[in-house]
């Protein structure tokens, strides 16, 4: 197909124009030379996307919820229930909000493991996953900070944990707690501190590292796992693979429309912090495994609390975790090392079954 | 040999960095005290009448505030009346008085269970709850500060 020539003549112009002071074509070009592994694997190159496309619909639902909510005790619940009952497919868009929060976790979670399992944090991509990891941690921070937001009660008591869960640290528990709830206790404060994490804070921090993952990505190029065979010529990141992604994006908007008007997110009795907690409370999904830890903890393990056991091994299998690409020097010489693999399968393991053992009682 | 401009220069540098650390670090520390939130001074209560005899029935349970405390106040099978702290020595849920096996206080963010001594008996909590006195003056239950 050929464009009418004074057509193209413009477009060239633009292009030139936008060229000379944006570096487009030179942007274009970096692009059109990347290239994606094409390998038995390349699938769950996508999920990376899939996350970047939920991240996007949390900011334009988070904005759009903004322009209602109010971040005080006495009109949380209520802002929420006339963004619910009021405001023209308020309830939809608070749904697509939650619900697409739910999916940027298990998105997030699959690009994870499975960067892990095919060793792409290996040299020369430390920083991509040094930084990647800690936009899962942000990206649960989210979770947790816009749970209390509705002030109902469920969110009230999941904030009164989760706020707790640090206490048990030696020297320092006490006062992160403190921070974080603003006081001695779970109240407006928390509610206010809360918010300005959710809104402003986190997301400032999310975009800059972001930012910063994305660059590096197109810098280093898609790593291709070590020894898997390749099943045919290199993939053009533009316009092949992002056609994939775009593709991804379309039937990943509408699961979530589905789900949204499916299921839309309902909301519970208005807080009260002298009222017993509700029979079945319980956590969001991506917290379960934690859950069930502490549930099934006793409370004292060789005079230690359990709380503390919980909090060491979580610190510490976090950190390990983080650093994993200067722990697996064998990837870094382009070697597997099956016990790094086995590592991996055991904590997928371990968080699938405690998730489903919580899920199930 | 350092020429006087490259000198000139070095002191320059240094000094911009000394006033930048010296307006750095206030600022660092105001923003870390701002952080922490003030302590509230709550007028402490000595006692508080929790409820009338009549508004808790026989093997059943009412939540009062005692300051800021959630305290529960239980009127037994047996007949008398018990005050313990709500707050689950856990991770901080309100626990609930249920009427079954003799009646016990039940928390039901993970499960923890208290006799109605308040002693931890099952599950995750790693201390009793906190007891508190409680005396009948004519129709109103009292519960007071230990």
């Amino acid at each position: 197909m050929h464009l009418n020539p004074r057509r193209n003549v413009i477009r060239n112009r633009v292009i030139a124009w936008l060229d000379e002071r944006i570096y487009l074509a030179s942007f274009q070009r970096f692009l059109q030379n990347k290239l994606v592994p094409n390998h038995k694997y390349t699938f769950w190159y996508l999920f990376g996307g899939l996350t970047l496309f939920f991240l996007i619909v949390q900011i334009v639902t988070g904005i759009l919820l903004l322009l209602y909510y109010k971040p005080t005790p006495e009109a949380a619940y209520e802002s929420v229930k006339h963004i619910i009952e009021d405001v023209p497919y308020g309830d939809f868009v608070r749904s697509v909000h939650v619900w697409s929060s739910h999916f940027m976790v298990g998105t997030i979670l699959v690009h994870m493991f499975s960067v892990y399992f095919m060793k792409a944090y290996r040299r020369p991509r430390e920083a991509i996953w040094l930084s990647g990891f800690v936009l899962l941690l942000l990206t649960l921070g989210f979770g947790f900070t816009g749970y209390l937001l509705p002030w109902d009660t469920t969110a009230f008591f999941a904030t009164e944990i989760g706020t707790e869960i640090p206490r048990s640290f030696p020297l320092i528990g006490g006062a992160i707690m403190f921070l974080l709830r603003g006081g001695s206790e779970v109240s407006g404060e928390t509610l206010t501190r809360l918010f300005a994490l959710h809104v402003v804070i986190l997301p400032l921090v999310v975009l800059l590292i972001v930012g910063f993952h994305l660059l590096l990505n197109q810098l280093h190029g898609t790593s291709k796992p070590i020894g898997v065979p390749e099943k045919g010529p290199p993939i053009a990141f533009l316009p092949t693979f992002v056609r994939r992604d775009w593709l991804t994006w379309l039937v990943a908007s509408v699961a979530l429309i589905a789900v949204a008007i499916g299921l839309p997110w309902g909301l519970g009795t208005k807080a009260d912090q002298f009222a017993p907690a509700p029979i079945g409370i319980r956590p969001e999904w991506y917290f379960w495994s934690l859950y069930q830890t502490l549930k099934v903890l006793p409370p004292r393990v060789l005079s230690f609390s359990g709380e503390l056991i919980v909090n060491l091994v979580l610190v510490l299998t976090g950190v390990c975790w983080w650093l994993i690409p200067f722990l697996d020097v064998n990837a870094a010489r382009e070697r597997r090392n099956p016990w790094f693999t086995l590592l991996g399968v055991i904590i997928v393991g371990y968080l699938v079954t405690m998730t489903l053992w919580a899920g199930l009682s | 040999m350092q020429s006087s401009f490259e000198g000139r220069r070095s002191v320059l540098t240094k000094l911009l960095v000394g006033w930048t650390t010296l307006l750095v670090l206030p600022a660092l520390y105001v923003v870390g005290r701002y952080l922490v939130p003030p302590l509230r001074k709550v007028a402490e209560v000595s006692s508080i009448i929790a409820a009338r005899l009549s508004e808790i029935p026989l093997n059943s349970a009412k939540i009062v505030k005692l300051g800021r405390k959630p305290i529960i106040v239980v009127h037994t099978q047996s007949g008398d009346y018990r005050a313990f702290s709500a707050t689950c020595t856990h991770l901080g849920c309100i626990v609930e008085y249920r009427g079954d096996r003799g009646g016990y206080f039940h928390c039901n963010c993970h499960g923890g269970e208290y006799n109605l001594n308040g002693k931890n008996i099952s599950g995750p909590p790693p201390r009793p709850l906190t007891p508190y006195p409680v005396t009948i003056k004519g129709e109103d239950i009292i519960v007071s500060n230990t």
